[in-house]
């Protein structure tokens, strides 16, 4: 009953998010914001940037790819060099080159794979400069392109997008670090630790226990981490940790804030293009999908862990293995569903120890693009690509010329969404055919059969969507994964980016074609049905055979799906 | 192309020193004002009461069967086929059956953080006869103690209704008087 009241409250607290940091962050880009012109003006004078000065596509994707190639390189070498620098109280060695590559990869693409132990790998100088900071950087940097791609659509016959240095920094200083700042002590209240006196050592006289616990500046840490749809843990458990995730309370506020800019942004986009329904009609579909995944997996995970039944435990609570007692099964399923149809992928209990039909959702959300709602402005802009794919294929069977938000759908355009639609799939499935067919890659798997395909599958699929959630019993630092990992998280980010910027630009140049009888309408549920059909079939198409052959074999092979 | 160089290095060098230290050592100090205790972890002599505990014996309520292992945290990611799941809950069976218990679920599977502080209000409730065996308080007594440590769902609504170990084994040594 009290979960029925928390799902109820999510969706209040979420549609007033929708509401109401949707139309902020129109004001924050559309740069109707002063307040802290404090901050900006000196910082775009040191940057050499007039405050009106707007980019074409293809230079606001050049200030993108330098930025994070600098934002890569510095991360690396901070980890790299992390034993000589200070706020090491573990006195930790430097991270080993493929690992701190790999990592610097992962925290620039806003993937925060993670082939460490967070506690014990990472100095509190690079949790809190190299990692925290990109959490920052990469979630501002996918808003400002998801804002630069709605800024194609609604602009009429423009040679530009708008400003990505601008955007980035306004997203930061407006949105990211305000409520960070806020919801750290919220955190810290419940039970976060927020320090730098380095690991307690205790005694306990009653049972004779000694622990060493770590602790650190964990909850400024854990609420961008949550915020910027990152998902990479200041501990190796993530936010099953007490310390990430102390209570029931901040569990919902961790699945609030990671759903709240991806939902915001659809406000974002009908208020920019000129029709709030527009958004209402993207939103349906993300609620849509979200819904039947958490459905589909929650029935699966009440239904219980073939093993310990075999044990001859039989419970009501469902599959307890892996999860919290505070969170219970409800709540454990909410979170990591909500996580990995975000581009999140914090886990608050282990995904590899699921069902196999609750692990297949979670898989599911990534596999049809993380799109409902998705990362931190990835969602958006994926989800808008469909919706490009989705009124081409409607005026192909009523031959019609498909038209979006007054816009003209022609040729370029669908070039650049096929390719956007097509570089996520290709990527996943070929470096999974690989690497089970390696013994490098099979050496990782912890669980064998098909749960041991599943861990491969699972993580190139994170990877190649930007989550950074793994089945985690894959032993997946070594040379081979943080290697190929990186390439594939960097194909993930920028395989999407590049041509969705060039589709915004296309759009940006065009002329608005007025609404007549013949304009399929989008703003209706009609819209959205057709667009979660589009989605659930690409996805089908793509990835049906290697689920196939991954989860469903398992259920199969012991008999039972829920 | 020099520009957006010296642009990105720029905005770099000053996110590095406002997001990645301004940010995190003002939430310190701010925090260690406001809340001391929990911004050190809330750390007590006998432990955190945020971090579980390794309970052996008979003699003390036992949390989640969770390694002995506070520094490397996380899940086992035992799959759901996984043989060794099933004989290492197997053991933890005969293990509490040879106590009379009959165990939770909570009882014989490892946690999500492998630092479970809490267990269900149940899994308590079903340990009373070996703590009776072994302490000689009477159940009803051990029935109260467990009621006054149970807590949640938190504020009516979040979370599952837990008691937390560590409190509930502070107040059984204190009802022996330790």
């Amino acid at each position: 009953m009290a979960f029925v009241i928390e799902v109820a409250l999510l969706v209040v607290v979420l549609g007033l998010i929708w509401r109401y940091l949707g139309a902020y962050l129109v004001a924050v880009y559309e740069g109707h914001l002063h307040f802290l012109d404090w901050i900006e003006r000196p910082v775009l004078r040191l940057l050499g940037i007039q405050r009106d000065a707007e980019q074409s596509w293809k230079r606001y994707l050049r200030s993108l790819l330098v930025f994070s190639v600098v934002s890569l390189v510095i991360t690396y070498l901070l980890l790299a060099l992390q034993g000589h620098l200070p706020l090491n109280p573990e006195h930790l060695p430097g991270v080993t080159p493929a690992l701190a590559f790999n990592t610097a990869v992962s925290f620039v693409t806003n993937t925060n794979w993670q082939n460490y132990s967070g506690g014990v790998t990472m100095s509190y100088l690079s949790q809190m400069v190299a990692l925290a900071v990109q959490n920052f950087v990469s979630a501002s940097v996918g808003v400002a392109v998801a804002i630069a791609v709605i800024r194609g659509f609604a602009r009429k016959r423009s040679g530009t997008l708008g400003n990505f240095w601008i955007d980035t920094l306004r997203g930061i200083i407006y949105v990211l670090l305000p409520v960070s700042i806020v919801m750290t002590l919220v955190f810290v209240w419940q039970g976060a630790p927020q320090t730098l006196l380095g690991p307690a050592h205790i005694h306990n006289v009653l049972n004779g226990v000694h622990q060493t616990i770590l602790r650190g500046p964990v909850a400024s840490q854990e609420v961008i981490k949550q915020l910027g749809t990152n998902g990479g843990g200041f501990f190796n458990a993530n936010s099953a940790h007490p310390f990430e995730n102390p209570t029931g309370f901040t569990n919902f506020l961790q699945i609030v804030l990671l759903l709240s800019v991806p939902v915001a942004l659809t406000y974002t986009f009908g208020k920019m293009v000129g029709n709030v329904r527009e958004g209402v009609a993207v939103l349906m579909a993300m609620i849509i999908l979200f819904a039947g995944t958490f459905a589909f997996s929650l029935a699966a995970e009440k239904g219980g862990n073939p093993a310990i039944r075999a044990a001859g435990i039989t419970s009501t609570r469902g599959n307890m293995v892996g999860k919290e007692s505070r969170f219970g099964v409800d709540n454990s399923v909410l979170f990591n569903i909500a996580s990995t149809q975000t581009s999140t992928g914090s886990v608050n209990s282990s995904a590899d120890s699921y069902t196999p039909i609750g692990g297949m959702g979670m898989l599911a959300g990534m596999m049809y693009d993380e799109i409902s709602p998705g990362g931190i402005g990835s969602g958006m802009y994926t989800m808008l690509i469909f919706a490009v794919l989705t009124v081409f294929i409607g005026g192909l069977m009523v031959g019609r010329t498909p038209e979006y938000v007054k816009k003209k759908i022609q040729r370029t355009e669908i070039i650049w969404a096929s390719v956007g639609v097509l570089v996520m799939p290709i990527t996943v499935l070929v470096f999974t055919a690989i690497t089970v067919a390696i013994p490098a890659g099979r050496a990782a798997i912890l669980n064998h059969g098909p749960h041991g395909f599943s861990e491969i599958l699972y993580a190139f699929t994170s990877m190649g969507n930007n989550n950074g959630s793994a089945f985690a019993g894959l032993s997946s630092n070594t040379a081979y994964f943080n290697i190929v990992g990186a390439i594939v998280m960097l194909i993930g980010r920028f395989g999407i980016i590049i041509p969705v910027l060039a589709l915004a630009g296309s759009l940006a140049a065009k002329e608005e074609v007025p609404v007549s009888a013949g304009t399929f309408l989008t703003a209706t549920p009609m819209f959205t049905g057709l667009l979660v059909g589009v989605i659930l079939l690409v996805g089908a198409l793509n990835f049906f055979p290697a689920v196939a052959l991954g989860p469903i074999a398992e259920a199969v092979l012991h008999g039972r799906f829920f | 192309m020099l520009t957006q160089i010296r642009r990105a290095i720029i905005l770099s060098v000053l996110f590095a020193v406002f997001l990645g230290i301004a940010y995190p050592l003002v939430e310190v100090g701010l925090a260690n004002a406001i809340f001391p205790t929990q911004a050190r972890g809330s750390i007590t002599p006998y432990g955190s009461t945020e971090i579980g505990q390794h309970w052996t014996g008979t003699r003390w309520f036992h949390g989640r069967p969770d390694v002995d292992n506070d520094e490397a945290t996380g899940g086992t990611n035992l799959g759901p086929r996984s043989k060794v799941l099933l004989n290492n809950t197997k053991t933890l069976v005969a293990f509490w059956h040879a106590q009379g218990v009959n165990p939770t679920q909570e009882l014989v599977t490892t946690s999500g953080s492998e630092v479970d502080p809490d267990i269900s209000q149940r899994s308590a409730l079903v340990q009373i006869p070996m703590i009776t065996r072994s302490t000689g308080i009477a159940p009803a007594k051990l029935r109260k103690l467990i009621v006054a440590n149970t807590s949640g769902p938190q504020y009516g609504i979040f979370g599952d209704r837990i008691v937390n170990v560590l409190a509930l084994n502070r107040g059984l040594a204190a009802l022996e008087g330790k």
